[in-house]
């Protein structure tokens, strides 16, 4: 029994319409269903990643406890709790992106930006990230960058993406 | 539906439709491994160690999460099923450190027990194992993650149970972990029910932890004795020691679960301040002495008092004393030729008493109060002061039903809500005037109550529920408006048909009616031939002498100031008591050390007025004895008659032999309502862990409560009020009450204070300079 936890929101006046505007999908006692995206709406502004205020700001206004917004941005690779880069390089590396030939995409990627998996350019371009399958198997070897796919890489690919990206 | 027919290891079973293969073979008596599923927990069904092979189905499925089909044939130890568990088990050991030896759980491990059974001697798992970091939860339960084998229970129990979720899962895969994510303490006072529900040692009981192992335990049925619910618990004693406490299981009260006070409060059992030896004072110096002087000197001073006007004498005891116990000091005090006697030591307003049960309780069962459809909260922190009770508020309020208060504090509680009135204690009465009147009508006498609309709405949900209950708790017994609360909440009760149940302080409070342990009855509500002094007016018209039956004046008393004066000018004063006291050490004249709860047998009987006895478990403390024998002993060298019971079983058949006298039915007259007396009042609430002596010694709780209440000794009050009396957190202040001099205490902001009000807790060495918990106070810079 404690005492009533401060409900200040840290959230934008944007964020929180945002939310709003979200929510009219679910009714009104499953506010929680819109957890994820309303995240994702405060994961956007914050320059693509999550800070636990954010988090139990997002909790609190959801009513929902916090632990458990903690456990989706856990769970889930599309949630970052450190600062990244201005891009987001998911590569896939699940069984199909695997027999065919993640491996190389990934090490390939390492050594064209000279970072490991879950770090960020020094200068804070991009942030490398390896994930489980993105259901697009069809076109494995794929990767994700920020919301676009990119599939049937190669390595000529890879670089000609890199090339392009600012 | 009717029952479905089923096969379990060729067993034919009759099973309820939608029940699971475990229920049904739990039922039968047929084990089936398992580490996850529970049954007061949702199913979960990941840790799949109770694979069992149903004909017709191509693999084999959990028993937990299948549900029972007419004529299943289940095979739970055919080969196919074996090699299914034992393939579970070697998947589960493979990340499980192999750390028995210095595992607290070892010797009642569910992991290690099944690895017996299934597991395989040699491992194929060759790479390292995964570790993890543990976590300070807090100071009751310790954690050792790297053993979590993921069942989540403990998740489970917080959301679902307890009503609070402070456990989660967090990470995916190999990386999954149980945390707080943010580490700090859990605030739950049910939390340390997530140790027993632990499959493994990742979850272990920081105050127990390498005292003992469980095989070199003896475990004796007991009853928890630090609420009105009496939960049923399990002591662990070595060689006469207790090691710990656990739950019973006990369908009707606590069902698998205990609250963290009754589980931990045991710690206080061995504090610095029990008391070993009787003591004497003799020429004002305080003398360790035998029993036999010690008693001889306590029966020559009371003798001296009771010479010249046995009216002088008034006798306090503790509601969590046993029946016999109170029973045979009411009798004895009696004989001496005094009729002061009484248990409600925190209480103040007693003009309703002739119109009280013979024993104050629930009047219902606690799935009575499950199963209702509306539940008034009068003045009741249910969640603080019967943890266990208020888990059956929550079940009602997820099935739908409405729950009313009219709390004097904002809490945050494990249940929804539908409104609350929280109103300073002055107000308080009037509230419950308002809801009376908004169901009612106009009286006569209520002409000046205003209805607000949150009082209406309470009245209309309280009138359109079938089956509503209404809980009167501690703050309103305590309230100096008390029999006026009764009064309207009886009002409240006949107009919509609910029923009223009491939550009383102590553990005995039932009991301690029952005995007689009242100025205004005697055993079974026989009447007495003059009404004495009630526990506030015995230390207001101050007597010569006291007989103190393990109350510690400045803690357990409504008025410690007055309680305090009234020591110091006592000719006499007799103190049972399990620890020292600071106030009995200045003023008392003896002090016998008496036995605790585990230590001697007795009954004790709860709000739902069973009558639980208790077997001593535990070698008492020093020299300390059990209290009835004392009591015994005293009444003899007094020459008392019909003292001679030679256990406490002679005197509970005592008890039981006098007939019940009956009551008159109360009239239930219009209750009127009385100015009100203040612009600002004191709640002066019990805390959490600090209702009795034992819970007040017990280290762990105390560490608990600092963490989860945070500074007690304050002064509490919302934002609004500080601005309006221009005050500042930390602002050091006088407060005030009547004509006692004040104490100064420190501000501290608190939404959960209504604004007419400040929160001052009682129960606590830094308050008990104050003398009313719930009067009017002042407070000056
Ligand atoms: S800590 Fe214990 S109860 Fe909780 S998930 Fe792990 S093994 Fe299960
Ligand atoms: S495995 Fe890579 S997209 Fe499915
Ligand atoms: S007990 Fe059935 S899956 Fe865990």
């Amino acid at each position: 029994m404690t005492e009533a936890t401060q409900r200040k929101t840290s959230l934008s006046p944007r964020v929180c319409s945002a939310i709003d505007r979200w929510l009219t999908r679910y009714p009104a006692d499953q506010k929680r269903s819109g957890v994820m995206q309303a995240l994702m709406f405060a994961q956007e502004e914050n320059g693509g990643w999550l800070t636990t205020s954010l988090m139990d700001a997002v909790a609190d206004y959801l009513d929902m406890p916090r632990i458990a917004v903690y456990e989706i941005v856990s769970f889930y690779t599309l949630y970052n709790i450190h600062p990244v880069g201005r891009h987001v390089i998911y590569v896939c590396t699940n069984i199909s992106c695997m027999l065919n030939g993640s491996d190389r995409i990934l090490s390939h990627f390492k050594k064209r930006l000279e970072i490991d998996c879950n770090e960020t350019t020094i200068d804070g371009k991009f942030t490398l990230r390896e994930t489980e399958c993105l259901a697009a198997c069809t076109a494995a070897p794929m990767c994700q960058i920020n919301k676009k796919y990119y599939e049937n890489l190669t390595t000529e690919k890879v670089d000609a993406i890199l090339a392009e990206l600012e | 539906m009717s029952d479905i027919e089923i096969e379990i290891d060729g067993k034919p079973l009759k099973a309820k439709p939608n029940s699971m293969v475990m229920q049904v073979a739990d039922e039968a008596g047929i084990y089936i491994p398992r580490f996850c599923y529970h049954k007061h927990l949702s199913v979960a069904a990941n840790c799949r160690m109770c694979l069992v092979e149903v004909e017709k189905s191509p693999k084999p499925l959990p028993a937990c999460a299948t549900p029972v089909t007419p004529g299943m044939k289940v095979l739970t130890r055919s080969p196919k099923a074996m090699a299914a568990q034992k393939a579970v088990m070697e998947f589960l050991l493979i990340n499980h450190p192999l750390d028995c030896p210095i595992c607290d759980q070892g010797g009642e491990c569910e992991l290690q027990d099944l690895s017996m059974g299934y597991g395989s001697a040699e491992s194929y798992f060759t790479e390292g194992k995964r570790a993890v970091k543990d976590q300070d939860i807090g100071p009751l339960i310790a954690t050792d993650m790297t053993r979590c084998i993921q069942c989540t229970r403990c998740v489970r129990f917080g959301t679902e149970v307890a009503g609070q979720r402070e456990l989660g899962a967090v990470n995916r895969g190999e990386h999954m972990k149980i945390t707080t994510y943010i580490e700090r303490a859990l605030h739950s006072e049910l939390s340390g029910n997530i140790i027993d529900l632990c499959p493994v040692g990742a979850l272990t009981s920081k105050p127990f932890r390498f005292t003992a192992r469980p095989w070199e335990l003896t475990q004796y049925p007991s009853v928890a004795v630090h609420d009105c619910l009496g939960s049923n618990i399990y002591v662990h004693t070595r060689r006469g020691d207790v090691m710990r406490v656990v739950p019973r299981e006990n369908e009707a009260i606590n069902l698998t679960w205990i609250s963290d006070r009754d589980r931990f409060s045991y710690e206080g059992l061995h504090h610095i301040d029990r008391l070993a030896k009787p003591w004497i004072r003799v020429d004002r110096r305080w003398q360790e002495t035998d029993w036999s002087t010690a008693l001889t000197f306590a029966a020559r001073g009371l003798q001296r008092v009771i010479v010249s006007d046995p009216k002088q004498l008034g006798a306090l005891a503790s509601p969590n004393a046993t029946l016999e116990e109170l029973y045979l000091l009411q009798k004895l005090v009696r004989q001496l030729g005094s009729p002061s006697i009484d248990h409600r030591l925190r209480q103040v307003d007693f003009a309703d008493q002739d119109d009280m049960p013979m024993m104050p309780g629930l009047t219902m069962a606690m799935k009575d109060i499950e199963q209702s459809d509306a539940i008034l909260l009068v003045g009741s922190r249910i969640q603080q002061d019967q943890p266990i009770a208020a888990l059956r508020v929550r079940q009602a309020a997820l099935n739908q039903a409405h729950v009313l208060a009219v709390n004097m504090m904002d809490d945050d509680v494990c249940f929804q809500q539908t409104v609350k009135r929280i109103v300073a204690p002055h107000q308080f009465v009037n509230t419950l005037a308002a809801i009376a009147k908004a169901l009612i009508g106009e009286q006569p006498e209520w002409a000046e109550i205003e209805v607000t609309e949150h009082d209406s709405i309470i009245a209309t949900h309280l009138q359109n529920s079938k089956k509503a209950v209404i809980l009167v708790g501690l703050a309103a017994f305590n309230h100096p408006e008390a029999s006026h609360i009764r009064r309207f909440t009886q009002c409240i009760a006949k107009a919509c048909g609910a029923k009223v149940g009491f939550l009383t302080d102590g553990c005995n409070a039932a009991g301690a009616w029952l005995a007689g342990a009242i100025p205004h009855r005697a055993a079974q509500a026989h009447p007495v031939s003059e009404v004495g002094l009630n526990a506030n007016t015995m230390w207001h018209e101050a007597r010569k002498a006291y007989v103190l039956f393990n109350v510690e004046p400045d803690l357990d008393c409504a008025n410690p100031v007055a309680a305090a004066h009234a020591l110091e000018q006592a000719e006499f004063t007799v103190a049972f008591s399990v620890f020292q006291n600071p106030l009995l050490s200045d003023y008392a004249h003896v002090i016998l050390p008496i036995a605790a709860f585990t230590e001697t047998s007795g009954t004790f009987i709860n709000a739902m007025g069973d009558w639980q006895t208790i077997k001593g478990m535990a070698s008492p403390y020093g020299e300390a004895r059990p209290a009835w024998k004392v009591l015994r002993t005293l009444a003899n060298l007094l020459h008392l008659e019909g003292f001679d019971h030679d256990s406490t079983e002679a005197v509970r058949q005592e008890v039981e032999s006098i007939s019940v006298h009956p009551l008159q039915e109360n009239t239930g007259s219009v209750p009127v309502l009385k100015a009100s007396y203040a612009a600002l009042s004191r709640i002066g609430d019990i805390p959490l862990y600090a209702g009795d002596s034992l819970v007040r010694h017990a280290k762990a709780l105390q560490a608990t409560q600092s963490i989860i209440e945070g500074e007690l000794a304050a002064v509490r009050m919302h934002p609004a009020l500080a601005a309006a009396l221009s005050l500042k957190p930390l602002d050091k202040v006088t407060v005030k009450q009547g004509r006692y001099h004040g104490i100064r205490l420190p501000v501290i902001l608190d939404q959960r204070v209504p604004e007419q009000a400040v929160y001052i807790p009682a129960a606590l060495a830094a308050t008990n300079g104050l003398s009313e918990l719930f009067g009017s106070i002042e407070i000056q810079k």
